[in-house]
């Protein structure tokens, strides 16, 4: 990509358009890969959004037969792509893991960690409403009097975080604690700098969330 | 047997994974029909055997098959969700007057107000730095190139692209437009590509 038009003239911190970029494939590759919702990066979407509007305006002044300009577009519309594609993963995760997401997230937010932007947010609490409002109209309210509870706990799906997970450190960690389910046998494992390994995600959850490794 | 019917509303959804079939109203009525009949012969025997333990088995079985059934009608609207869910990323928030015939009135109030919900939430996508947000559906596949050929299907009549060009859609004929222009007419079936 041509970055000589994508500098990024922020005075806070300086960060190049292809940071940014990268940052984004990387969260989308983990976003895909792992079994539950990743702390938001709203951050790094809204800085891409307005790199793509700059460089759509840059675009738009070249003649429609440059063949810059197509290539640029082309760009582009892979851009777009992640971004949509990293938002909807989001989404489809929070409708299916909603109820879970939801209470996990309601005392995230009393810490101040919460993973769902303000709108993520606001659309799984409504689209859990819907979806209950949608059960007791149909169903709930026509069957036998003790049984019309809509059982919240019965009814939520939990992210497997037990499923295994392949990934790539992007620095050295030492001491992964390996717990034994079945025995009292734990493990204690190193991760060197760009080694690989199949690991249960839960082990290494804090990890992915901190940028230490990089599901692949 | 209880629960039979419950078991053949389940494997009739089960038979059409990816389409939607018709909602099942009656099927329904008649499932909760048996609940109630359980219900109220589980009440009977529960009351008149508060002292003679003898019939609490059958109390057991009657409510186990009431679960079950509560159970099995909550999966069956619960698969149903996830068809119409699919529907409102395919054809948008208008629905082709076919398949709105296959929703109930209750999933159609559900489809409404998930679709306000997503275009909500999509409206909201970097607001922050003046977008006036982003359409997720448009972008579903990984873009190949950046012009298709595609075929017209019916008169559709005027169509103007984002570089002010306008193009004549006709039946049968074709053309070679920008991908990103026509993923929506695509999905309506009014064009076809061909590449």
């Amino acid at each position: 990509m041509d970055t000589e038009d994508l500098e990024l003239s922020d005075e806070e911190e300086e960060i190049t358009a292809d940071v940014v970029l990268k940052t984004i494939q990387n969260l989308w590759q983990n976003e895909r890969l792992s079994p539950e919702i990743l702390p938001h990066r709203n951050d790094m979407v809204e800085c891409m959004l307005g790199q793509i509007q700059h460089m759509e305006r840059n675009i738009n002044k070249l003649p429609k037969t440059d063949l810059r300009a197509s290539i640029h577009k082309m760009e582009l519309n892979r851009i777009k792509y992640i971004i949509c594609n990293y938002l909807k993963t989001r989404l489809d995760k929070i409708e299916k893991y909603c109820i879970t997401i939801v209470n996990d997230e309601k005392q995230r937010t009393e810490s101040g960690t919460n993973y769902l932007t303000p709108s993520e947010f606001r659309y799984a609490q409504e689209y859990l409403l819907s979806i209950e409002h949608h059960l007791k109209e149909t169903i709930l309210n026509r069957v036998p009097g003790n049984m019309q509870a809509f059982e919240i706990n019965k009814m939520a799906i939990v992210p497997a975080l037990q499923s295994h997970v392949f990934l790539k450190a992007n620095e050295t960690v030492n001491g992964i604690v390996l717990e034994d389910h079945f025995g009292d046998q734990d493990e204690e494992i190193d991760l060197e700098e760009g080694s690989q390994h199949i690991l249960q995600y839960k082990f290494i959850a804090d990890l992915v969330k901190n940028g230490k490794v990089q599901l692949v | 047997m209880f629960g039979e019917k419950v078991i053949e509303l389940l494997k009739e959804s089960e038979r059409n994974r990816e389409t939607l079939s018709p909602f099942n109203d009656e099927k329904i009525r008649q499932i909760i029909e048996e609940m109630h009949i359980l219900f109220k012969l589980n009440m009977n025997d529960a009351n008149a055997t508060s002292e003679n333990k003898s019939l609490w088995t059958t109390v057991q079985v009657r409510h186990s098959a009431l679960e079950r059934n509560k159970r099995c009608l909550l999966a069956y609207l619960y698969d149903r969700i996830n068809k119409i869910k699919t529907l409102r990323w395919e054809f948008g928030s208008v629905l082709p007057p076919d398949i709105r015939e296959l929703l109930s009135d209750s999933e159609y109030d559900w489809f409404s107000k998930y679709s306000t919900n997503l275009a909500t939430f999509m409206r909201s996508l970097g607001q922050d730095i003046g977008y006036s947000g982003i359409d997720l559906t448009e972008n579903l596949r990984p873009p190949k190139s950046l012009y298709i050929e595609v075929l017209c299907i019916t008169d559709y009549g005027k169509l103007e692209l984002e570089d002010g060009d306008v193009v004549m859609l006709k039946k049968n004929s074709r053309h070679f437009l920008p991908t990103s222009e026509c993923q929506t007419l695509i999905r309506q079936g009014i064009l076809k590509q061909i590449t």
